[in-house]
């Protein structure tokens, strides 16, 4: 251990042995404050061998990840999440606390663990370091973001920190790599125990931060400049003016990218569907197999995989303002608005990442620490657009909405009416919440804090591991809910077989199951076989367009002219509307509801949420239709 | 019609973060809120005798971002009210008299 070996205080700590039968990888813990780039050490250590979980019991994502030493054995990392202290008090909190003294049975207590600072905030963020250290257990104190130090012209003696600390130090760049050698060194190493000089009281925070200030004065810290760069784009991103007009042009540019650019890629993707599907048909002998397989499956779940593109790139343009710092900016600039509806900036950000989904919104609520705000949040976050009404709104839209230049290039109708449609979502939120919030949710504000980050150039290993993540995610919903519901629907659509026959649609159990909803369904405007999709889609949103492709897959007629076509059969241009308006409000979404569930810790709060966003859908639909058509 | 009170101003003149201009700075004195509150402030290190920058803001002036101990942090107006600051003398001494 080079930075520790000329650590007077070194020779009285005493090695950890790890016993050579031990069964499994060893478990080390990798912590450190927020926007400390403990992610991006994480994926850089970890890259493909990671996976998402939750802590059972409580609402924080639990990150694992394999990374294999040089010499070839694995060891497993626990990405704990960010926190500023340890001192148990907020759910995050609450987890690493339990996590690195053992007391989650769930979780192997850490060997060692990984302590993540940032090295251009030393003096604030070695505070972290004095709870960490007085566990005990092995610990790396890993000073990332060296290239920005570097560059910023800060400085700090690593071997004089480490005798300091008692405990090794590596000054790290997580993002270019530069020293995560160091960190491979650590694990493979011995890990002793770490000898800290002197510890302050912990819970005395003033105590704490002179401590952090002493150890790095006596490391000759030299704090770096002030980030140029950052000062530079702030002016122009928090212009009083061009701020607020900025922010709004960036978001109509991604929804305009995502209309131009994906559509190529779509017809490839729909290309290589029906070619398969072909080719599988070619191979299937006629009969109840083939049009299970063709009928059910690929025109099902394949109407559904075409919209991946556009969901990638949706979460493509997420990430790159999340990752660039962009996005706490962008939370500043809302603050005023969701004020106004007795809601604050922290509900900003699991609001803008339900546009994405509303289950990981939802459960990142839970960095809102006021109660009843966080109900509030978690009530409203279903309305945002999240990605499974992307594919409804874009096939109706296309069916519907002559796509034509409305601000010469900049914005087409196709695009205006995706934005009108996300725009109605988020009013009748704001709406909801200030409901709620003037009646049964009224509550005291708390303090809003928002760290603004530097900006940085998004990598793109986080990127990538971003997208793959989402990838997998909708493929297995692809591949699990939507297929079984494609099948059960095959089978719906088939039954009463007779003769060697498949029953007329309108006449099939599906069929009858359509026109005994249609009588309610009616007055928005929807016939039975729009019925059978909104049955379907209460299981989650994009499941509708799975059911017409197979509904008019089975319909020789249909079926040539293409799903956009086929659907002037069943929708008048009211219809039309009713249906994207009732999407917009309605909470089709079985995993939504459970995970509703499970953060508010009973049906209560799930039950009232389905009923009256079913109310309002069914009440929008009803004045769509009767406007417009 | 008075010069500006800048010149004259004592060593040391109450006040809270709100009455901070964008490029103002200042020392903390005390935080005003429930001691939770307080400590979270804290961990972020508004630690009272702190030197804390007003920085830039949301359109309308709120919340605004300090600099302190390195980092930006924003604030809402109602919870800058309550951070207790005395402006430091030198502070504005150079920015040109107002009249």
């Amino acid at each position: 251990m080079g930075g520790c070996s000329d650590c007077s205080s070194c020779n009285t700590a005493t090695v950890v042995e790890f016993s050579g039968s031990q069964a499994g990888p060893k478990a080390v813990a990798v912590i450190g404050p927020p926007n400390s780039g403990k992610t991006t050490l994480f994926n850089r250590l970890t890259g493909l061998h990671q996976k998402v979980a939750n802590f059972p019991g409580v609402t924080v994502e639990q990150h694992t990840g394999m990374a294999t030493l040089p010499d070839g054995r694995a060891i497993q990392l626990i990405d704990l999440p960010g926190v500023y202290s340890l001192s148990p008090r907020s759910e995050d909190e609450q987890v690493a606390h339990d996590v690195l003294t053992g007391r989650r049975t769930d979780t192997p207590k850490p060997e060692a663990v990984l302590l993540v600072l940032d090295s251009t905030n030393m003096g604030r963020h070695l505070m972290l370091a004095a709870p960490i250290l007085a566990l005990g257990l092995p610990t790396l104190v890993i000073l990332n973001m060296a290239d920005d130090l570097r560059k910023r012209g800060g400085r700090v003696d690593l071997e004089k920190l480490s005798a300091e600390l008692g405990a090794p130090v590596a000054l790290v760049s997580a993002r270019r790599g530069q020293g995560v050698e160091r960190v491979f060194e650590f694990l493979a190493g011995a890990m002793p125990k770490p000898a800290p000089k002197e510890l302050p009281i912990l819970q005395d925070v003033p105590k704490c931060r002179q401590w952090a200030g002493h150890v790095g004065t006596q490391a000759s810290y030299r704090a770096p400049a002030p980030p140029k760069w950052t000062r530079r784009l702030d002016a122009v991103f928090l212009h009083p003016l061009g701020g607020p007009l900025l922010f709004l042009a960036v978001v109509i540019a991604i929804f305009q990218t995502i209309f131009t650019v994906a559509a190529p890629s779509q017809t490839a993707v729909d290309w290589l569907i029906e070619h398969s599907g072909r080719w599988v048909a070619s191979v299937l002998p006629a009969g109840l197999v083939k049009s299970l397989v063709i009928d059910g499956v690929w025109k099902g779940v394949g109407s559904v995989i075409v919209f991946l593109p556009q969901i990638l790139l949706l979460f493509l343009f997420i990430g790159i303002l999340e990752d660039s710092g962009y996005l706490a900016r962008a939370a500043l600039i809302a603050d005023r608005t969701m004020a106004k509806v007795g809601l604050q900036g922290k509900s900003f950000i699991p609001l803008l990442s339900a546009y994405a989904c509303a289950v990981p919104a939802i459960m990142s609520t839970r960095t809102i620490e006021n109660k009843r705000d966080r109900i509030a949040t978690i009530l409203i976050a279903p309305f945002m657009t999240c990605s499974a009404r992307f594919p409804v709104y874009l096939l109706v839209i296309a069916a519907f909405i002559p796509n034509r230049p409305l601000v010469g290039r900049f914005l087409s109708t196709g695009a205006a009416a995706m934005l009108g449609l996300y725009v109605l979502g988020f009013v009748v939120a704001v709406i909801t919440a200030r409901v709620l919030k003037s009646s049964i949710l009224k509550s005291g504000r708390t303090p809003f804090l928002l760290e603004m980050p530097s900006y940085r150039w998004p990598t793109l290993t986080s990127l990538g591991l971003r997208l793959l993540e989402r990838a997998k995610v909708f493929l297995v919903r692809a591949g699990t809910i939507i297929l079984l519901v494609s099948v059960l629907l095959w089978g719906a659509l088939n039954l009463p077989y007779a003769n060697g026959h498949p029953p007329e649609i309108a006449n099939s159990l599906a069929g009858t199951l359509g026109r005994t909803i249609e009588p309610a369904i009616r007055p928005l405007g929807f016939n039975w076989k729009v019925g059978i999709g909104l049955l379907t889609a209460v299981f989650s949103r994009e499941t509708i367009i799975a059911t017409l492709g197979t509904i008019y897959g089975m319909d020789p007629e249909a079926n040539k002219e293409g799903l956009q076509a086929a659907l002037h059969h069943d929708l008048s241009l009211g219809g039309a509307f009713a249906l994207l308006v009732f999407f917009a409000f309605a909470m089709q979404c079985i995993s939504t509801i459970a995970v509703v569930r499970r953060e508010t810790g009973g049906w209560k709060w799930p039950v009232l949420q389905f009923s009256y966003m079913t109310a309002l859908a069914y009440a929008g639909a009803f004045a769509a239709y009767h406007l417009i058509g | 019609m008075q010069l500006s009170v800048n010149c004259d101003l004592p060593e040391a003149l109450p006040g809270s973060l709100v009455d901070l201009r964008q490029g103002d700075a200042a020392i903390l004195d005390g935080i005003d809120l429930p001691t939770e509150d307080a400590r979270r402030l804290m961990e972020l290190g508004f630690l009272p005798g702190t030197q804390i920058t007003a920085g830039r803001s949301a359109p309308g002036g709120d919340p605004q971002v300090f600099q302190v101990d390195g980092s930006e942090i924003a604030l809402r107006r109602e919870t800058a009210r309550r951070l207790k600051v005395r402006r430091k003398k030198t502070a504005r001494l150079d920015a040109k008299p107002r009249v």
